[in-house]
Parts: structure tokens; sequence; C-alpha cells
């Protein structure tokens, strides 16, 4: 049955793949295939940290309706961008080589992230609340303050902020394609070896400790591999924030059973196929312009509301 | 007694702040020309005092309004405008927006409410299933709420084309406010003010439903009315000068820290901090980065992020 879903999936984005890659594709193949190709590997990248991302943060938070990215992460990285861009100027930001850039801002989320998510470990439930409850209002207050510093830039250096602040998926810098693409897949890896001891995690921390785990360390590296793979993500095409819970909540429908060698390329695979199907619908067949992070956020809102109400607070 | 200390000085202070807001502006203004400069006089009655109106009746009416949501939730870190009910009221203006676009203002006002109304009741409904044992539960819900109600409205807007416009409702500013222009908030002021009549029984509704029956309250009858209250005046504010935050979450808060939860003898204290709130955020904003102006939504961001974060942390004295 597992064996069968993950095939059904892979197949599934496969397809997606393909006519992504070939649907109304007119002129010259070489520039097609490059371009979308870019693309594509960007789109697939994004799926693949966020979903893993997001399952070893319930994991670790012992919480099947959080998600890394609902706790002020991108405003996070929109503050950054603006703060440098205010402090050095656009021209100066321009100047910056991109790969600098794209690892002064990993290196940043990953130091927030500890420090934000570093609170939350071992305490009960009422602060893991406080703790969610406090990212958001982190978030509140670095999109004010991100306000309050784009009123106080030229109209014309405004611009180079908001290129860099939305989720975008049409240009990529093949340079840090690559960058992101190697240090997913090391990431990746990493968590892949944890699967067994994220799988002992899952039955509870009482029980983890009697199997002789030890629960405390072992979050810690968890939580580090989830803010690389956050930061990845996040500086390589922008913030998506529901798309984690959104897909691997999908992938907790199909498959309940729940050990991590099964969900974390499941949610993977699914990931990828709804980026890559939705860019392909949104874009091909019903010509939209609405950027697809916009519907993300509305369609996984609402499975976020409809695991609350139906299950309760777990 | 300390309660009538305290209602004197906030009177006092929004009377020197409200003099200084009609003196702050672009245009130079002195004291002594007013009275024989037509010019200055014209100012004055065109921009400034309905400005300073405009400030004064926004706060004042959304810290009512957040109290009263409040004590209809029961819970202390719910607002209107991050609950949905702002958002509702936008996804309004922007249905008649793109699909009446010639109508009345009183249409899109009605409009706007219903919506609004709707998705407050939305929000309750939801509420009402959350385990009694969460009290942070609720505002999480709410935020998202409010989030997933503001990206459909993204959805429409985006697609046609009316971003800009959406920014204009979704983020407050005072900017635009000129005589003409806002008198649909006198409404919100005496719906606002109306709700204190029956203030003793929205502080009853915040003892639930059962000690509400008990004592022989017409529970859902108040229920409905305090809803109504809070959509008329969030679609108010949302039309006229655009979505206002935090104001309706930090004013109940301190208020009903200081001064307990008695609305009768608490609601005027809640209108005259939020006025109080307000006017003087938006009078930092016009100074900060003069002649330039920064909207009073994000200088409220800032600060009531920040005043969140305190009551989050702060013990559970009456927080919770």
């Amino acid at each position: 049955m597992r064996a069968r879903s993950t095939l059904i999936c892979a197949m599934l984005l496969a397809l997606s793949c393909v006519l992504f890659m070939t649907l109304g594709a007119k002129g010259n193949w070489d520039f097609v295939l490059w371009f979308r190709g870019r693309k594509l590997a960007a789109l697939l990248i994004v799926g693949a940290a966020v979903s893993t991302a997001t399952v070893l943060f319930q994991t670790i938070s012992r919480n099947h309706i959080l998600t890394p990215s609902i706790m002020g992460f991108d405003a996070l990285y929109t503050l950054i961008v603006a703060l440098v861009v205010f402090s050095i100027g656009a021209a100066g930001f321009n100047h910056l080589p991109s790969e600098f850039v794209f690892f002064a801002h990993i290196s940043l989320l990953i130091g927030a992230a500890l420090i934000l998510f570093g609170t939350l470990i071992g305490q009960h439930r009422t602060d893991l609340m406080r703790m969610v409850l406090t990212g958001i209002i982190f978030g509140v207050l670095f999109r004010s303050l991100s306000s309050f510093i784009y009123r106080m830039i030229d109209p014309s250096e405004f611009a180079t902020i908001q290129v860099n602040s939305y989720a975008r998926f049409n240009y990529i810098d093949l340079n840090l394609l690559w960058i992101s693409a190697g240090l997913t897949f090391v990431t990746l890896s990493l968590s892949w070896q944890m699967r067994r001891q994220l799988d002992v995690l899952g039955l509870g921390f009482e029980m983890a400790t009697n199997l002789g785990e030890p629960v405390a360390r072992r979050q810690k590296q968890a939580l580090i591999l989830v803010a690389i793979l956050v930061a990845v993500s996040t500086a390589l095409v922008g913030p998506v924030a529901f798309l984690g819970l959104l897909v691997v909540s999908i992938a907790r429908l199909i498959s309940p059973n729940e050990t991590h060698a099964v969900l974390i390329p499941l949610s993977a695979l699914i990931a990828g196929i709804v980026l890559v199907a939705g860019q392909t619908i949104l874009e091909r067949v019903l010509g939209l312009s609405t950027p697809l992070a916009v519907v993300i956020d509305f369609v996984g809102g609402f499975v976020f509301l409809t695991l609350l109400l139906r299950k309760g607070w777990i | 007694m300390q309660r009538h200390s305290t209602a004197l000085f906030l009177a006092v202070g929004i009377l020197v702040l409200a003099a200084i807001s009609v003196f702050v502006g672009v245009i130079s203004l002195r004291p002594e020309t007013v009275f024989h400069d037509r010019d200055a006089l014209g100012l004055v009655l065109d921009s400034r005092l309905p400005r300073t109106f405009a400030t004064l009746i926004a706060g004042a009416a959304l810290a009512v309004c957040g109290m009263i949501m409040q004590m209809l939730v029961r819970n202390r870190f719910v607002e209107p405008m991050t609950a949905g009910t702002g958002q509702g009221a936008a996804l309004g203006i922007l249905v008649v927006t793109l699909f009446l676009p010639g109508a009345s203002i009183f249409v899109k006002m009605s409009l706007a409410t219903a919506t609004a109304l709707v998705s407050s009741l939305g929000f309750l409904l939801i509420v009402r299933r959350l385990p009694p044992s969460q009290p942070l539960l609720v505002p999480l819900v709410a935020i998202l709420y409010g989030g997933i109600i503001g990206a459909g409205v993204t959805f429409v807007a985006y697609q046609a084309d009316m971003l800009q416009f959406i920014d204009t409702w979704l983020n407050g500013d005072f900017s635009g406010v000129m005589r003409g222009r806002y008198e649909l908030l006198w409404i919100a002021a005496v719906v606002a003010a109306l709700t204190y009549l029956i203030a003793d029984q929205f502080a009853i509704v915040g003892l639930g439903r059962e000690a509400s029956v008990n004592l022989g309250l017409n529970y859902d009858q108040v229920m409905i009315l305090g809803l109504l209250a809070v959509s008329v005046v969030s679609a108010l504010t949302v039309i006229t000068v655009g979505a206002i935050p935090f104001v309706g979450l930090i004013v109940p808060n301190i208020i009903s820290r200081r001064c307990g939860d008695n609305l009768r003898a608490t609601l005027p204290l809640t209108a005259l901090c939020g006025a109080m709130l307000v006017l003087s955020s938006d009078i930092v904003g016009r100074i900060v980065r003069y002649p330039f102006e920064i909207p009073v939504g994000t200088i409220l961001g800032v600060l009531g992020a920040g005043v969140f974060l305190w009551l989050l942390y702060s013990g559970p004295k009456h927080a919770r």
C-alpha cells in the first residue's frame, strides 16, 4: 500500500514535470528547455526542502499542525533585505556578489531560527502555544519595521527591495541554484539518516528517553537541519508560507502510517506535484497572473483550520 | 477615585495632542494667524480639523469595539482587525467596486458591513469549537482566519489589477482625510457611543453563556448586537481610513488590567485611551520623516507588537 502510493505520487510528479516542460512551448527547444529546466529545478528543490523541514519540525515539536514558516521567517527575510538596502543603498546592494548575499542570509536566518525555536525545546504545551504566538507577533513586528524602512528610502531603491522580497520562480540565479542544490542535498541526506531516531522521538519524549534516545540533543540537531532547509528555500525563491503544512497534511492523509522513511519522501513528492502542477495549471491552463504562493496560502490556511477543528488541539 | 483622575489626565492629554495635531503639517501654521488669515482658517477647517477628528473617532471606536469583541469571544488576545472582521469588510468593498462600480457610498457601506458581520460570525462559530483550556489557541486561529480571508482578497485583487486599492484599505492612513471624505466615521462614533447603553450586558456576556442566562440575560441578542456594532465600526473605518491594527488589542488590555472589567465604568476610559493612542501615533508618523508621512498602521504595528509580547510574557494575572 505504502509502496504503491509513493509510486503513484512519483509517476504523477514525473507527468507534471513533463507537462511543465512541454506545454505551450514554442520556438527554440534549447532555450525552452534551459529556461524552464532552471525553474523546474528550483521548484523541486524548494518542495523537498520545505516539506522535509516541516516533517522534522512537527516531529520535534510533537505537533502536527505547526510549520516553521508561520513563525515570522519570511518577514525576517524581507526585513534583512530592507535593512541592508537602507544602510548601504541599492547600488551597494546590487554590487554585493549574490553568493555573499545568499550566505549572509542563510547564516542570519539560521541564527534567528535557533534563537526563536531554541526556547521551544523541553517546554510544555502552553508554552508551545506562547512560542507560536511569539513567532507570529515577531512576524508582524518585522513586517511593520520593513514597511517603516520602505517609507524612509528612495522609490528607486524600493524597487530593489520589492524584487527581492516576493516568492519568485521566474528568475533564478544559476550559481545560487547550484549552491542551494548542494546544501539541500547534504541536509536532506542527514535528515534521511536520522529517520529511525525521529521515529523513536515520535513515540513521545518519555518513551524515547526510556529507549535510550538523547531527546534534547536530537531535537537540537533536527532544529539546525530545519533552519538550514527553511533558510535555503527562502533565500532561493522567497517566502512560501503554508506549503509545508499543506503537503505534509496531505501525506499524512494518504498514508496514516507514520514512519519517517515513508513520510519524508512522500511529502517531498507531493510538494513537487503541488508546486510543479500548480504552476503549470496556473500559468498555462488558466492563464492566471496571480502568484502560486497566494493560492497555496489560501488553500493551506483552509487545511490548517479544518485540521484544527476536526482533531482538536493535539 | 483613581479612575476619575485617569479620565481627567487622558482628556487633558487629548486636548493638548489635538491642538498639536492641528498645527503640525506641511504648510506651516501659527495659532495667531488662524483668526485673521482666511487661507489659514480654510486649511484648518478643510484638512487639519477633519484629520484630528478622524483619528480621535477611529481610535476611540476601535478601542471600544476591541473591548466588546474580547468580551464576546471571552479571550484577551483578540481584536476585530486581525480576526477577520477588517478583512471581511475589505472583501465587501472589493466586491462592490468590482461588480457595482457606480454604487453609492451607502450601498458600499452596507455591503461591507454585511461581509464583515458574516466573517466575524464565522470566527465566533470556529472559536466556540475550540477547547476552553487552551486560551492561546484563540488568537492563533484568529490570525490565521484573518490571513485566509486576506489571501482571498489578495487573489481577487491580483486578478482584477486592484492590488493598490486593496493596499489603501488594508493599511490605515489618515493622510487622505479631508472635509467631505471622512464624515461616515461619525456614524461609527455614534454606534460606539450607543454600545455604552448596554455596556453592563456586555460585561455579563464576558462571564460566559451559562452565567449570563442564569442572570436573566438574553444572551444571543446581546451577542448579535455586539457583533453588529463591531462590524459596523470596522467596516466604516476600513472604508474611510483603512484597517488600523492593534488599537483594539492593546487599549482594552491595559484598561482592564488597571481598572477591572466593569464595562460601564471602563468603556469611556477605553475610548479616551484609544483616541489618545491613535492621535499620538498619527502625530509621530507626521513628524518622523517630515515633510513625508509614515502611515499610522505602521507605527502602531511596531508599538503594538511590542506591547503584545509584553502582555504575553508578563505573567497570567489578567491576561488569560
